[in-house]
């Protein structure tokens, strides 16, 4: 296990070092003082694992392939931009467009989201982005999802707190989102309705909240007393007749 | 030379402010420090900085920073200046070499108070007359520019690097209670030393990351009240919006901040019946203040600052809190950087203002 300090570190810095060491073998790798670097992990293909000590900057895992970050921190806008395999665990919260793009890997945040998580987030095959929240979400949450999977968790509420924003899913056509407890229609945007989960998503969400809970320490049962809501697109293509008459 | 606004602007800027609530003045080295750290959102074609509380042994007088293309131009203002005013002071504005500063143009503080005379005269309040003034000069003398205009605070801005200009400026050696910084990205056009964040109109001042794609309806609006919109950049109306809305027509700022970034209409109608009226009267009266597109902006004042979004948050913002200081900025890390245990970190919502003011006594304590 190598440490790096990354006071002071231009983000172009601390990504040659960080892939030099990972190139030289590294297979674990400690962060300490990250504080608005951008870019680390991006592009960054292989199984080694990074721990950030700090506020990581924007892009954080951006078109990451297949490495394990966890945060010590909060993190910035753009987590898991494009990202196509691989793990993000954040302990603290992360702002707007987290998984922008996602095609693959997971991100598991325990704090709260910015608005848009998920935006353009898109599947195929066996490539099935996930990312789950433990607290709440802004507004346009999964906005034009294509694909993947959102689970929204809403822990920690404080009374007459909202566990989303306005517009849910606005211009979604694919994929699933899972809110935790009742939602309001008045929160979902004009593209998804809401859904009982079937007795196979009880499953997967077993699955992915006891991952959840292992990242973080917490009881998974505990979680899943409360029922999902699911929510799924309309139709595939919402806007295919917008300018056709 | 084609300038800003003959352009289109499509910038990724950076801001930073904070205020010390308990009146307590730094040195401009932090917010430089704060604004450096996101050096990656500017392109080195704009940077500036607003500072409160600079001035306490002028604080009665208008303090006018000045900005003159050439000796012409600070004679004819000059000249204005002395028919209208009385002059504590006048003097260069300080500055030190800096490499990466291109030739600068020469800067000026005049400290003024209006002859009573001429207000008598003009039939206004001092206020209006200040303002008429400062439009007069950026409108109709060919190369000055007012780069500030209030008592007590002061704009320091131009082309480079934020912690370049900062460092030109030599803001090391202001005290300042708030301090709010700008670094400019406009990729494809010629930054100028006018164009350059804040913009200001008597102690307003606004440093802005985004596009008001809304201009033409809000300058035309402007129009109607007297204001010129000669710096040719969209932040421009918002610092007049502001100065209109509070100053003039004496809204809160807290409603202030629902006009230029109003509630959507179907998050109206589900508000109880006295607030969906008063926001359904705001937006038919000031509809054509309504910023349009996507901003976060910080808004300095004499006692305070505001931090807004447009309604649905196209632009970064994150607020802090630590002891009396409140922080705003379009990164976490350009806080943590200049305070690494703040207390708390929020992220507010598109259209909700983040508002800090001195504590009473020591609003007291500064204009003593």
């Amino acid at each position: 296990m190598e440490t790096l300090n990354a006071k002071s570190l231009s983000y172009q810095a601390l990504n040659d070092y960080i892939r030099t060491l990972l190139d030289n073998g590294c297979r674990e790798l400690v962060l300490k003082n990250v504080n608005g670097q951008r870019y680390i992990g991006a592009g960054v293909r292989g199984r080694a694992r990074l721990e950030i000590h700090g506020v990581p900057g924007n892009n954080l895992a951006a078109l990451m392939d297949g490495l394990e970050i966890e945060v010590f921190g909060n993190a910035q806008d753009g987590v898991g931009n494009t990202m196509n395999d691989g793990t993000v665990i954040i302990h603290g919260n992360a702002t707007d467009i987290a998984g922008y793009s996602m095609r693959g890997g997971r991100i598991f945040i325990r704090g709260n989201a910015g608005y848009r998580v998920g935006i353009h987030m898109k599947a195929f095959r066996y490539k099935k982005p996930l990312i789950v929240i433990g607290g709440k979400a802004g507004d346009f949450f999964g906005e034009y999802m294509a694909g993947g999977t959102l689970v929204l968790l809403g822990l920690d509420l404080q009374p007459g707190e909202a566990i989303v924003g306005n517009f849910v899913g606005t211009g979604m056509h694919g994929g699933e989102i899972f809110i935790r407890g009742q939602v309001d229609s008045f929160y979902l945007g004009k593209e998804v309705k809401a859904v009982p989960p079937t007795a196979a998503d009880q499953e997967r969400l077993r699955e992915i909240v006891g991952d959840f809970a292992r990242y973080f320490d917490l009881e998974a049962e505990k979680i899943l007393a409360r029922p999902f809501t699911k929510l799924i697109p309309y139709n595939k293509r919402p806007y295919g007749t917008l300018y056709a008459y | 030379m084609l300038r800003e606004g003959d352009y289109r602007v499509p910038s990724g800027c950076a801001i930073s402010g904070f205020i010390n609530k308990d009146g307590r003045r730094v040195d401009g080295s932090a917010i430089i420090q704060s604004i450096a750290l996101m050096q990656e959102r500017s392109n080195g074609l704009g940077g500036g900085f607003a500072a409160y509380g600079i001035y306490p042994e002028y604080k009665d007088y208008y303090a006018l920073h000045l900005l003159f293309e050439d000796k012409l131009s600070r004679n004819l203002v000059e000249e204005l200046i002395k028919d209208n005013f009385y002059i504590e002071a006048e003097d260069r504005i300080p500055t030190r070499h800096v490499r990466s500063i291109g030739k600068a143009p020469l800067l000026w503080r005049y400290f003024v108070t209006p002859r009573l005379s001429k207000i008598e005269e003009s039939k206004e309040t001092e206020a209006d007359f200040m303002t008429r003034l400062v439009m007069r000069i950026n409108d109709s003398v060919n190369g000055a520019y007012v780069v500030s205009s209030g008592k007590n605070m002061g704009a320091f801005k131009g082309v480079g690097y934020p912690e370049d200009i900062g460092e030109f400026f030599r803001l090391d050696e202001y005290q300042a209670y708030t301090w709010i910084a700008h670094g400019r990205f406009p990729t494809n056009t010629p930054g100028w030393w006018g164009g350059a964040h804040p913009f200001t109109l008597l102690d307003w001042s606004v440093v802005h990351n985004g596009e008001i794609s809304s201009y033409g309806a809000n300058r035309r609006f402007l129009e109607m009240y007297g204001y010129k919109m000669t710096l040719q950049t969209d932040t421009e109306v918002v610092a007049y919006a502001i100065d209109l809305l509070v100053r003039r027509h004496k809204l809160p700022l807290e409603l202030a901040a629902r006009v230029l970034a109003a509630p959507l209409w179907q998050v109206i109608d589900r508000l109880p019946a006295a607030e969906r009226d008063l926001y359904t009267r705001l937006r038919v009266v000031y509809g054509s203040l309504l910023l349009n597109g996507p901003f976060s902006i910080i808004v300095g004042f004499s006692g305070g600052l505001m931090a807004l979004n447009d309604r649905i948050k196209l632009r970064p913002l994150v607020a802090a809190f630590h002891g009396a200081t409140l922080y705003v900025a379009s990164e976490e890390a350009a806080i943590r950087e200049i305070c690494p245990d703040v207390e708390r970190v929020w992220y507010p919502q598109g259209g909700e203002p983040v508002i800090g003011r001195l504590e009473e006594e020591s609003q007291c304590r500064l204009s003593a």
